[in-house]
């Protein structure tokens, strides 16, 4: 017990303040995805993950935004189980054919309001895998998408932004 | 010398006609047997011990070529078999080794050749929605079309019995991790029998890779499965120069080997973190992740990629590594090395956590043997199997230079995959640190030529999870006619089905973690 108390002072904080950095154009500053969670999800958003077919390098990414260091939470973002409970599914793809029905589903059995972000260059138009007999493409051809986030895997503070610029785009 | 064309040579006789000037590299034995003989062969290889590393069909027109690859210790062998069009058949190794039974179900789904005596021929891949006779692989079969849905339905295993009841799960998981169905046919808490269904990913990879130019393939390999990008790359590029003979210049090499075992420590970091937080260990999971972005954010300063996707290229890498970074590199490893280790400690001394993962998804050595499992899985389970050491590419040939460890334990179970993965962090950092202080001058990137028609090209890379084979065609004007990809999750998964029996339910997901195989790598 001793060394994990040890261990855990001697690491301190490590998360960091979110800057606008990357790949996006959106300038953030923390406060900003915090303020606009609290004024319009009253302090916490939640949010579904939906693989529908990715090669698992956008998941990675998405894990990472749970790490200590990016620590979404801070901003009262949290992942949920379930897509009953979810304002937001962020949906990696391309649609494989064999996940179009049950992305379909995951969709419906998620409350409205609900907010749609693609992730990837896969998700937002199908990427190196394209369109043929096994991919469908991008999720905006399966369900509406409200917002997209580029990058092949995108970083995690581009992540970030993305999620910022869909929830800043919902009025109300 | 090789043992296994030895056996096959005394066993099959003149019926087995061994190709020169086809297969490359030449290390790797290549022979031709008739139908008949096919599951000769395969019996052969059983009694020499060896194991079924893949089995994959390809479409040679007017004929189907089947293939089997066996691994013996450092020597692969391919025997390949011709079938017709009009009668597509062949026997069916699955009698002789089980991971066959999955292979074949694929080659039956996905290339319409029928493996006679199979004991199960459901779909596997194909989803029973898809059009009966629509076969992706095969040449006639236009890939740039949506299918129709049909109606039909899956058949699942049952158990029954009174108290005997079912819990299907996914495709969609509660966790950020890829689709997958999973149905646990239960008595009380106990699993009596664990059935997956994969293939919800399928994006036609192999498929693709016929419409792709040789020289933008690797693009496509670093997408198989995201989290090994370096190593699936590089078997594409290694495969792909083996067919023109092509030798990367050293300091490529020794880059690449950088890539790869920076790979290998950044997901073993993450895996052993998430394996710990199966168990309600969260503190490990953060810290590691810690540990981990640390890494994946100097992959991105040092090459320009978080997880240095599409830095293998075709004749070496993408990116070079100046004194700087290797400074960086050799100080992030000091660090790395000296929190990891109390980590290991923190590890290894807490008993609610051993209660937990020792004696847990047990797959028994016998049964990782039999599934001719592969990776870390295999190593947990008894088997000394690595590719860097039984089939390197420079460095890893030097041997006595960098004396590679590879850990083997015996008692298979999320224990023993946990800390295969802890020993494998440190013989990486290890090794890293020599590649830097050693890392030879030059080039690097060479000049790759095409291959010329009708040739094939074979590559075994160690990725993190385990041993990752292409094998690759050229059709008759040069093109690529097929890129066989087996990831080894192909073969790994069937050892996460055979560990869960006996076990709790709620010690799925735990068990899951530690093999933590590749959905996306499976389903192509």
């Amino acid at each position: 017990m001793i060394r994990i108390l040890r261990q855990i002072f001697r690491t301190g904080l490590v998360t960091e303040e979110v800057r606008g950095q990357e790949e996006s154009n959106i300038n953030v500053v923390g406060g900003r995805l915090e303020e606009i969670i609290k004024k319009r999800f009253r302090g916490s958003l939640a949010i579904r993950q939906v693989d529908a077919g990715s090669c698992n390098g956008c998941e990675l990414e998405i894990h990472a935004l749970n790490n200590p260091i990016y620590n979404c939470e801070q901003f009262g973002i949290h992942f949920t189980a379930s897509p009953r409970f979810a304002d937001m599914l962020l949906v990696t793809g391309p649609v494989t054919r064999n996940m179009e029905i049950a992305l379909r589903r995951t969709y419906n059995a998620t409350p409205t309001p609900k907010l749609v972000v693609a992730i990837g260059d896969c998700g937002c138009n199908g990427g190196i895998f394209g369109k043929s007999y096994a991919s469908v493409g991008g999720i905006d051809k399966v369900i509406p998408v409200d917002a997209y986030i580029y990058g092949c895997p995108p970083a995690p503070a581009a992540l970030l932004n993305g999620i910022l610029k869909a929830i800043e785009g919902k009025k109300g | 010398m090789s043992l296994l064309k030895d056996a096959i040579i005394s066993a099959i006789g003149e019926d087995a006609r061994f190709s020169e000037n086809y297969q490359y590299p030449s290390s790797v034995v290549f022979c031709t047997v008739p139908k008949a003989r096919f599951a000769d062969a395969a019996k052969t290889m059983k009694k020499a011990y060896a194991l079924l590393a893949a089995e994959w069909a390809s479409e040679e027109t007017p004929w189907f070529g089947i293939f089997a690859c066996y691994r013996w210790g450092a020597e692969y062998l391919i025997v390949k078999t011709i079938t017709t069009m009009d009668d597509p058949t062949f026997p069916s190794l699955t009698k002789k080794f089980l991971p066959a039974y999955r292979f074949e179900r694929q080659m039956h789904s996905l290339m319409g050749v029928i493996p006679e005596g199979h004991p199960d021929l459901r779909p596997w891949i194909k989803f029973e929605d898809w059009p009966q006779d629509a076969w992706p692989l095969r040449k006639s079969f236009d890939a740039s079309k949506p299918m129709p849905f049909v109606k039909g339905e899956y058949k699942w295993a049952r158990a029954e019995g009174e108290g005997v009841y079912e819990i299907p799960v996914g495709p969609v998981h509660a966790g950020i991790i890829e689709p997958g169905h999973f149905r646990f046919q239960a008595v009380g808490e106990q699993v009596i029998n664990l059935e997956e269904r994969l293939g919800y990913v399928h994006k036609g990879i192999e498929k693709l890779f016929e419409s792709m130019k040789w020289e933008d393939g690797y693009r496509l390999a670093g997408r198989v499965s995201g989290d090994t990008t370096v190593a699936h790359s590089l078997a594409y590029c290694i495969a792909l120069e083996s067919m023109s003979g092509f030798v990367p210049s050293a300091r490529a090499s020794w880059l690449r080997a950088i890539f790869l075992e920076r790979e290998r420590i950044a997901n073993h970091l993450g895996d052993i973190g998430a394996i710990c937080n199966d168990a309600a260990f969260a503190f490990m999971l953060y810290q590691l992740m810690r540990l981990k972005e640390a890494m994946l954010r100097a992959n991105a300063e040092l090459f320009g990629h978080r997880f240095m996707m599409d830095k293998v290229i075709p004749g070496g890498v993408a990116v070079d590594i100046d004194e700087y970074g290797q400074g960086k590199i050799l100080s992030e490893l000091n660090m790395l090395e000296k929190d990891f280790e109390k980590l290991v400690t923190i590890y290894d001394e807490n008993p609610s956590l051993e209660d937990r993962v020792k004696n847990t998804g047990v797959l028994s050595p016998e049964k990782a043997r039999e599934l001719c499992a592969v990776g870390l899985v295999a190593r947990a389970s008894g088997l000394n199997l690595d590719c860097r050491i039984f089939h390197p590419f420079p460095p890893y040939d030097q041997y006595d230079r960098i004396e590679l460890g590879v850990p083997v334990l015996i008692t298979g179970d999320v224990h023993a995959r946990t800390w295969v993965r802890v020993q494998e962090i440190r013989e990486s950092i290890r090794i890293i640190r020599w590649f830097i202080e050693n890392l030879p001058e030059g080039n690097i990137i060479g000049t790759v030529a095409l291959p010329s028609s009708e040739k094939a090209g074979f590559a075994a890379v160690e990725g993190w999870r385990g041993e990752i084979i292409y094998w690759l065609q050229s059709g008759p004007a040069g093109e690529i006619n097929r890129c066989m990809v087996r990831d080894p999750s192909s073969v790994n998964w069937l050892g996460l089905e055979q560990a869960l029996p006996g076990n709790i339910v709620p010690d799925f997901p735990l068990c899951n973690k530690s093999f933590n195989q590749s959905y996306s790598g499976h389903d192509l």
